[in-house]
């Protein structure tokens, strides 16, 4: 195995892509496929703001209105937010901890597409003519009673992606419990680990409930069932359960990451170590454990009652605790540092009073009473997009610009860093923060359209040009992005100059197999021990010996094909609620589920027993170029 | 090699240390699995003798044994007592509670 650099065609790469079970590929493909479906979700924010311009606009239609929302909200939480967030635990936890992979690179590899399907297969809705129109949540009320096709594609698609979900939060569960490096203690571990191990077991308990109730709804819809029909002794109040138990972790599951991030990127740039490491570890596991006992706090106005809604609105004010701690732990680290503004500093200085903001409306809104004037309002949608566009994406753009060096080996420009930095953030306070005074106005979240004279004009206006100006961020960002990979200059180890943590003490992008030896970790932040002590390189923990890698695996893309194929023939099998049942439908769902399950017999069956890197090869490596 | 008589010792060692654990182990699992019959008779003899014992009483009664039979299984006999186990084991109480949450919340406002 020889790693020396050769120019290979297109198809040799694509098919390198497919079947790679690299972490470091995996991470590209995440990458690429979140941020393709970020760009799919912002022209859609885009098109809701240009309908919501002027009063009584009629650039959407009602329908499409609905079915605008509810696809942005759909693919922004699980085909943009989630995917960009695993690109940086793949890409960054497996080197942090000083592990050659992830503990099951066939599974992580598997989990990157089934969620790449299950995003397709709900997207194809949009060609198919019917797509999802009862919101990001799908309450059954209106989802049952939605004609078309279009949640079907939401419960088939969302089915498929959250199968890759939870397999890749397995995998990183057993990741960072079995394969750390020796030395790597627990209390060891970087931020941006713990919270991504954090955030793996909240999938692990978050994602079942989701299983369950798509699986309710999607067999009330095709297959006759009657879990929520009403008139048939079913409870519709059941789907909005299940669905916040799972949908209130999901929001830690997303901002938990985006915290580890920041704790990443503040000390690195205040030259300083991180404040209060402990009790950041310990917030984070407090978040993650109190995040499952506010689901409720969704559905204060649903009628549950003065004990329920109050038991709900404290365990909701608890989270602040926790929340406030990191706060005060980041502005403490950054007390006293040396600090450099760089873009990645710029994205978390921008992070803080903005997160504060989406914070504390949080904790207003846990007031049950004061909810039930806010419930449905813009205040929700500027409170939400606050905390995830300020907490999740600001942290997913950082992490861009922060991670890049060590995913591709080049550097982001800085200027056109700064450029997209300004835009984005003035443009993100300009639509969101003037929400909240359209909120509290009375103007509904949801509906297409307002009438003039109501005094809701202006607001909207303002709104729609923030709007804008974060495209034009967004797209200075993907300007960036083509001249640095068109200009191609790599960098070194450390690009930064001050990293921390392993990942930078190895060539950026680090070589297939991560590290020659296992490194020692002798303390927090691994590398910044080492430079201290006047070394350039990681203490070796291991004699130089031979590596064993996996082989690569075409059998994840069939696997999630079949289920792909699958899901065209359960949405058109002859007992769906829509009528328009057809005869192949059923032979269709049985082949996709043999694609599916032969292939995992397949892989059961056949011997792969993978192959070695030999100790020879490995000296003489100098180890910058991937294979 | 030169240590191949001390290896030959360990073997032994060993092969001794898992005898005597495994004797001990399997005293345990004898006594638990008597206890769990027994459980099991007196789950039964409530449910017999439900003319002279509040109902009330008996539900919650066998789900007590029914629990403490759970954790036998799991400790006794899926080794869960063993070292190296704790992880799982705290992974397996959260998804209990996680469960137990969602049980209870269900039971008192949703199907009340």
């Amino acid at each position: 195995m020889s790693s020396i650099a050769v120019k290979k065609g297109f198809g040799a790469i694509l098919w390198e892509y497919l079947t790679t079970v690299d972490h470091k590929k995996i991470a590209h493909l995440y990458l690429m496929g979140g941020g393709f479906f970020f760009l799919v979700g912002g022209l859609e924010a885009l098109l809701i703001r240009i309908q919501l311009l002027k009063p009584q606009n009629t650039f959407l239609s009602e329908q499409t209105f609905n079915e605008m929302f509810t696809m942005h909200g759909t693919t922004m939480i699980f085909l943009a937010a989630m995917p960009l967030l695993f690109a940086f635990m793949n890409a960054v936890v497996p080197l942090q901890i000083g592990a050659r992979d992830v503990a099951f690179p066939f599974l992580n590899s598997l989990g990157f597409w089934l969620f790449f399907f299950g995003g397709v297969f709900l997207n194809l809705s949009w060609i198919f003519g019917s797509v999802p129109d009862a919101g990001w949540t799908s309450y059954a009320t209106l989802s049952l009673a939605s004609p078309g096709h279009g949640i079907d594609f939401y419960t088939l698609g969302l089915q498929i992606s959250g199968f890759g979900t939870l397999i890749s939060g397995i995998n990183f569960l057993v990741t960072i419990i079995n394969m750390r490096a020796p030395g790597m203690t627990f209390m060891r571990m970087p931020l941006f680990t713990w919270t991504t191990f954090i955030a793996s077991t909240l999938i692990l308990f978050a994602f079942p409930p989701l299983t369950v109730g798509i699986f309710f709804l999607m067999f009330d819809r095709l297959f006759g069932a009657n879990f929520f029909d009403v008139a048939m002794g079913g409870n519709a109040v059941i789907w909005e359960h299940v669905f916040w138990i799972f949908g209130h972790p999901e929001v830690y599951i997303l901002v938990l990451p985006a915290f580890g991030i920041f704790s990443e990127i503040i000390p690195t740039f205040s030259r300083k170590r991180l404040f209060g490491y402990s009790s950041m570890v310990f917030a984070t596991v407090l978040i993650g454990f109190l995040g499952f006992m506010v689901w409720a706090h969704h559905m204060f106005t649903t009628g549950l009652g003065n004990v329920a809604n109050a038991i709900f609105a404290v365990a909701t004010m608890a989270i602040a605790v926790p929340t406030g701690i990191k706060i005060f732990n980041w502005l403490l680290t950054m007390w006293g540092g040396s600090i450099k503004i760089s873009v990645p500093m710029l994205w978390s200085l921008g992070f803080i009073p903005t997160f504060v903001m989406g914070g504390v409306t949080g904790v207003m809104q846990g007031i049950a009473p004061l909810d039930y004037q806010l419930h449905d309002t813009y205040f929700i949608v500027a409170h939400f997009h606050y905390v995830i566009l300020g907490g999740v994406v600001f942290a997913i753009l950082a992490g861009l610009h922060f991670y890049w060096p060590k995913m591709w080996g080049t550097m982001l420009s800085e200027k056109i860093g700064y450029f997209t930095f300004v835009f984005f953030f003035i443009g993100f306070h300009l639509t969101f923060f003037i929400q909240h005074f359209l909120g509290l106005f009375g103007m509904p979240r949801r509906v297409a359209t307002y009438l003039p004279g109501q005094g809701l004009e202006l607001g909207n206006l303002i709104s729609s040009i923030g709007a804008f100006m974060m495209a034009v961020g967004a797209i200075s960002l993907v300007y960036n992005i083509i001249i640095t990979v068109v200009k191609n200059k790599k960098v070194g180890n450390d690009p930064w100059g001050d990293g921390r943590t392993i990942e930078w003490a190895i060539p950026s992008p680090p070589p297939f197999y991560n590290f020659k030896q296992t490194p020692l970790v002798r303390g927090l932040d691994t590398y910044w021990i080492e430079k201290t002590e006047g070394k350039k390189e990681l203490t070796p923990a291991e004699p130089l010996s031979d590596i064993h890698m996996p082989n690569n695996s075409f059998v994840p893309v069939v696997i999630s094909f079949g289920l792909f194929v699958a899901a065209f023939g359960a949405m058109y099998n002859p007992l769906n609620q829509v009528g328009d049942g057809k005869s192949w439908a059923l032979p269709m769902l049985i082949i996709g589920l043999l694609i599916t399950f032969g292939s995992m017999l397949f892989r059961s069956i056949k011997d792969d027993h993978g192959y070695h890197i030999h100790k020879e090869d490995l000296m003489d490596d100098e180890g910058g170029e991937s294979k | 090699m030169t240590n191949e008589h001390v290896s030959k010792t360990n073997v032994r060692e060993q092969y001794e240390y898992r005898r005597k654990k495994n004797a001990k182990e399997m005293k345990l699992q004898v006594v638990t699995f008597a206890l769990m019959i027994f459980l099991t008779l007196i789950a039964f003899m409530a449910v017999g003798f439900s003319e002279h014992i509040p109902v009330k009483f008996i539900a919650p009664f066998i789900l007590l044994l029914a629990i403490i039979q759970v954790i036998f299984q799991l400790y006794y006999f899926m080794h869960a007592n063993h070292k190296g186990h704790e992880l799982p084991m705290f992974y397996m109480y959260c998804g209990a509670a996680t469960a137990f949450l969602t049980i209870l919340a269900f039971c008192t406002i949703v199907w009340w």
